[in-house]
């Protein structure tokens, strides 16, 4: 099972990402628990700057983008 | 073939919408309704072809930046030298207000001043893509030279005073606990990332200001058509003294609307409003946002927020009495 972490402080991007994000793990059926991570002093720590940012079993994907299904369908399969 | 195209159209706009007023429409050259509708139908097509075009352009130029490159480009310098390079990269780095506060913590914990922080937070926000297009699009070059000349100078000063101020303990405590990783992503783009990034930035912006750009140009065409030449100097012009700190305030709330607050500036500018007043209210509706403030209020004690938006404001104030004096 994949930890999916959507880091960002809640603006419409952060909802955007993790909605793509669910689509993607549905159409594919992967298995993932998502958090959605607000406090700052949290996403801090993954050393991100601009959010919203992606974060898979604990390794930054992406940051202050919303990236294509495209993108995120190949980390997840990598992963 | 998209260039060739992009040109093409653009030279078109003039002809077509006159075309389409005065012969298709069938309405009389110099009638009220006919100044306003070939308005309209001129600068619809043109301000959206060049926003489209331009941000293109900025946002190939953004792939080559990002928040932890010119963090590091910022890293070790001092005062000054500091500011002026934080107020450059300002415009230049990808930034969106949500991400004000994880910047801000980057930035500070990683060691640059406070002051060279600011400057970057002031020129980001301020001098932001779709203003200044627009800008050049309904006022010609100038005019947007001077405004983003204008306010990497503000970015500059008022980072440099802050700083003087020594002003680190109103900043939220937390923030200097916070350790960061430091690390982020790398990413090697190809050509053809930086291509399909852009075009998808200019899908983003454009599709979210559209409907403002059509609103504000119907508004400023209706002024355009209807309001009588210099009916506005007595309010917006040079003499009415109260009209520049009035323009700073009225722009607080009109946040982020940048899109359609120009046009109708623009049209009031033709009717005797002066310069300075118009980008003094410029300024205000993109550089002193209410929504920045408060996601600023979580990192920034109120005596510091307060500070730094008495200092924009007097900058924005001083800058517009200073063009209405000049021009």
């Amino acid at each position: 099972m994949l930890n999916i972490k959507i880091l960002g402080g809640g603006c419409a991007n952060c909802k955007r990402l993790e909605q793509i994000t669910r689509k993607v793990t549905e159409d594919n059926q992967i298995e993932a628990e998502f958090d959605h991570v607000t406090d700052y002093a949290e996403i801090m720590k993954f050393g991100v700057m601009s959010t919203p940012a992606l974060v898979v079993d604990g390794k930054v994907l992406c940051s202050g983008r919303i990236p294509t299904e495209a993108e995120i369908t190949g980390w997840l399969k990598a992963a | 073939m998209v260039v060739v195209g992009w040109v093409v159209a653009y030279s078109y706009i003039q002809p077509l919408a006159n075309w389409l007023t005065y012969g298709l429409f069938g309405l009389a050259q110099g009638s009220h309704l006919g100044e306003s509708i070939a308005f309209f139908l001129y600068d619809v097509p043109k301000i959206l072809l060049l926003l489209s075009g331009m941000i293109f352009l900025i946002s190939i130029l953004r792939t080559f930046f990002s928040p932890e490159r010119t963090r590091k480009m910022l890293g070790g310098k001092r005062q000054g030298v500091g500011n002026v390079l934080a107020a450059g990269l300002g415009i230049v780095t990808p930034f969106c207000s949500c991400s004000a506060v994880p910047l801000f913590i980057g930035f500070v914990e990683s060691g640059i001043p406070l002051g060279v922080t600011f400057s970057f937070l002031i020129a980001a926000p301020t001098i932001n893509e779709v203003a200044v297009v627009m800008l050049f699009g309904l006022f010609g070059w100038k005019v947007a030279g001077l405004y983003v000349v204008t306010g990497l100078i503000i970015a500059i000063l008022a980072g440099m005073l802050i700083g003087k101020l020594h002003l680190e303990k109103n900043v939220e405590d937390f923030v200097w606990q916070i350790q960061s990783s430091g690390g982020g992503v790398v990413e090697h783009l190809t050509w053809s990332d930086r291509l399909t990034r852009a075009w998808q930035s200019v899908r983003e912006i454009v599709g979210k200001v559209w409907l403002y750009v059509i609103v504000g140009i119907a508004v400023g065409a209706a002024i355009h058509g209807y309001v009588p030449e210099s009916a506005l100097v007595g309010i917006m012009g040079k003499q009415a003294w109260w009209s520049v700190p009035a323009a700073v305030l009225l722009g607080v709330p009109l946040y982020s609307n940048a899109a359609g607050v120009i046009p109708v500036v623009s049209a009031l500018m033709e009717k005797g409003a002066s310069l300075g007043t118009v980008l003094a209210f410029m300024m205000s509706v993109v550089g002193l946002s209410l929504p920045e403030m408060i996601i600023l209020r979580r990192v920034l004690k109120p005596k510091l927020l307060g500070i730094f938006i008495a200092i924009l404001a007097v900058a924005f104030i001083l800058t517009g009495y200073l063009f209405n004096i000049i021009l």
